[in-house]
């Protein structure tokens, strides 16, 4: 019963939407459109009936080898009499992403803590999020190649630990950096 | 006589320095993940460290001797285990708690570096997971014995 | 000016990187940095049986344990629909177990927050009482910070000779000790000035963010996955949710000690409904190793212990996801299988990574001194962020 409710008052909202209900153990999924998700985001927020407010998670699966490969999962809860009026109940959002296409539009402008969950994302299974703010490497070094947790990324990977050396500099380019160091610092002290 | 007082001079100052060396090492805060939280335990009341001379975990680098490798070291965080161990000074000694530390551990995968010792030389490796406070205490006293039959110079 | 405060820092509380940008002292702007720690638990866990997840997936949240196994044990119990099955005293005995991992969880919290603010002495009395706990955890599976004693399908085994009466004398001394805590800390004056005030976020912008749990429920918002979506039967016990309005971190120091209290009130609770010995799995041989003597003397349970252990058991087609109230907010598994004896999938909603991302709305504005108060308050644990 739940499940209608949400579905309906959606398709209300956002006819356009190409939504389908999917079938889960624990909580109602529905099938959304990629160019669809942030107005039915948008609707399942600030609806009143709605009011998800929570946005628990936002999170990607590799069904490689099927067809579309991607499916970018969004958890949402609604936090009943804790946080408004409506009642409390879950819901997973999905979104089939294509291995050709892997594109989303980011949900940042209406759960901001999206933020960082897209970027975990991107990294590990390589879908971008069109409109992201600052779309760069969460948990992997930055320079990694590869998106790790694809099911084409092997487990093991045997290569050397990246270590640090000291910075070695000669005696001439030294002498150069405490010159250009002072020039800055003159420069700085008369302008002030 | 005079060539055979003078090693006799060196091995006993070389004893004490060696001596003084071994009881106060101070490691310096390196807790990576769990096993921090056993090298906590075990610098609190009921295991004590502080009975061995490790009498406070530095904060930097540069004023400790000791680094425990406490946990798993990610790829990420390796470039960053190898300066804070090239800020210390000498001498100093590595040890690697814990089997993520020492191998890899559970974690055999392309984001741990499997086993510390590809980036910075180990004195005493504490297996486990995480190892007893007892485990580490008992790695300390091995290090202890460890500087005691080291030579100050060549 | 730009200051790091690096992964190598007393104070942060694992390896946190934040790169802030200073105004004299003041913080105009901050960047934490994460995955220092990232130790792709994820992925290996897709080549993994089911029941071996469970010693990998505790070492994220490596602070409280076995509220990590739990939330997975549950996801897996759903989607293999054994939740119904389950005796009462093997979940009452989860319960005790969640609650005492709470209570286990905060003592850290409270030792590290009081000594990063310079109250050094809780860090040693809370610590003195973590160990009795890691006793309990010692007797339980003889290994005190990771037993992987809650299993797919119930316990690994049954109760220990003497547990109820560890566990009594444990919880019979307890109230006193947070009573000294409280004396120490609540009304002085050092620790008050330190925290009244600091690190303010308000209702709208914590709920926007994804932060629930303690953080939450000290803004106003008396949001607890155990009352808003009961698990484990937690709705047939009697307890509190604190909240307070302030929102600041002395504000998350009160809910966290009254959750504390609350904690030792459902310890008790469940420990009266939970029988010395008896029952301790679901009973279903299709994925419950059968008794030792059984297996030792029948050969049917001798082919079923060996396929278990060799091959493992299947968990239906589907997707499940099960949040449990641990001790730093909501934190659950989705888990995607597609009906073989490995995941597909394995997802953890980690509360400390949206507490990461929410750290800079909290410390911009505020002091460096700050800035630990604020870690400490929010009580990150790098492992469940990197995972």
């Amino acid at each position: 019963m739940t499940d209608t409710t949400v579905l309906d008052t959606l398709r209300r909202a956002v006819p356009a939407a190409s939504l389908e209900a999917g079938s889960a153990t624990d909580m109602p999924t529905l099938y959304v459109d990629r160019d669809h998700i942030v107005d039915v985001c948008r609707v399942l927020r600030d609806a009143p009936s709605l009011q998800f407010a929570l946005l628990v998670e936002v999170t990607s699966v590799d069904l490689l080898p099927a067809e579309p490969r991607f499916e970018v999962v969004y958890h949402l809860a609604c936090l009943g009499e804790a946080y408004g009026h409506a009642p409390a109940r879950r819901l997973r959002l999905k979104v089939r992403v294509t291995a050709a296409d892997p594109r989303v539009s980011t949900v940042t402008s209406i759960y901001p803590g999206a933020g960082w969950p897209e970027r975990e994302v991107y990294d590990l299974m390589g879908i971008t999020f069109d409109g992201h703010a600052d779309l760069r490497r969460i948990l992997t070094p930055d320079d990694w190649q590869g998106h790790p947790l694809r099911k084409d990324y092997p487990v093991q990977v045997r290569k050397d630990a990246a270590s640090w050396s000291p910075l070695q500099l000669t005696p001439e380019e030294f002498a150069a950096n405490v010159r250009s160091a002072q020039m800055q610092a003159d420069k700085a002290a008369g302008k002030k | 006589m005079a060539d055979i007082e003078i090693p006799i001079l060196t091995t006993t100052v070389e004893k004490m320095v060696q001596w003084a060396r071994r009881s106060a090492i101070w490691p310096v805060t390196f807790g990576l993940a769990c096993c921090a939280i056993e090298m906590m335990a075990m610098s609190c009341g009921r295991y004590d460290i502080a009975r061995f001379g490790a009498e406070v975990f530095r904060g930097s680098p540069r004023q400790s001797d000791l680094m425990i490798v406490a946990g798993r070291l990610s790829r990420k965080m390796a470039p960053v285990l190898r300066r804070i161990y090239d800020q210390m000074p000498e001498p100093k000694w590595v040890i690697s708690m814990g089997a993520c530390a020492s191998c890899g551990g559970v974690f055999d995968n392309y984001a741990i570096v499997q086993g510390v010792d590809q980036i910075v030389p180990i004195d005493v490796f504490v297996p486990g997971c995480p190892p007893r406070p007892e485990a580490l205490i008992y790695g300390i006293v091995q290090l202890q014995r460890k500087i005691d039959k080291q030579r100050m110079s060549a | 000016m730009t200051v790091n405060m690096g992964p190598q820092h007393p104070s942060t509380h694992g390896v946190l990187n934040i790169v802030l940008e200073l105004d004299g002292e003041t913080i105009v702007s901050a960047d934490p940095t994460v995955g220092f720690l990232h130790t792709g638990i994820e992925k290996t866990a897709e080549q993994k049986k089911w029941q071996q997840i469970i010693p990998l997936v505790e070492r994220m949240d490596y602070l409280g344990p076995q509220s990590n196994s739990l939330s997975f044990c549950l996801s897996v119990e759903r989607l293999m629909g054994l939740e119904a099955s389950m005796p009462d005293r093997v979940t009452y005995i989860r319960v005790l177990i969640a609650e005492l991992q709470r209570l286990s969880s905060h003592l850290v919290w409270l030792g590290t927050h009081g000594m990063e603010i310079g109250a050094i002495s809780v860090m040693m009395y809370c610590f003195r009482e973590r160990e009795q706990l890691l006793n309990l955890n010692e007797m339980l599976a003889g290994f005190r910070m990771f037993p992987s004693y809650i299993r797919i399908g119930g316990l690994r085994e049954d109760l220990p000779r003497g547990f109820h009466e560890a566990v009594t004398e444990f919880l019979d001394k307890f109230p006193g000790k947070l009573d000294e805590y409280e004396k120490l800390l609540t009304k002085n004056q050092v620790w008050t000035k330190r925290t009244v005030g600091v690190g303010y976020l308000s209702k709208e912008e914590t709920i926007a963010m994804g932060l629930v749990g303690p953080i939450a429920r000290a803004v106003g918002v008396p949001y607890d996955v155990r009352k808003v979506f009961p698990y484990l039967k937690y709705e047939t016990f009697d307890f509190k949710v604190p909240t307070a309005t302030d929102g600041d971190v002395f504000a998350r120091y009160t809910v966290k000690m009254e959750e504390m209290r609350q904690s030792v009130k459902l310890c008790r609770e469940a420990l009266s409904r939970i029988s010395k010995t008896g029952v301790y799995d679901c009973g279903d041989y299709r994925y419950v190793p059968p008794p030792k003597d059984r297996v030792y003397t029948e050969m049917e349970a001798l082919i079923q212990h060996f396929l278990l252990y060799s091959q493992g058991f299947n968990v239906p087609k589907g997707e499940c996801y099960v949040p449990v109230e641990g001790p730093r907010g909501e934190h659950g598994f989705y888990i995607v299988s597609d009906g073989g004896n490995r995941p597909v999938r394995i997802k953890a909603r980690a509360p400390s990574f949206f507490a990461v991302q929410g750290l800079s709305k909290l410390i911009i504005g505020g002091l460096i001194a700050d800035v630990i108060a604020v870690i400490g308050s929010t009580d990150v644990v790098m492992g469940d962020v990197d995972r």
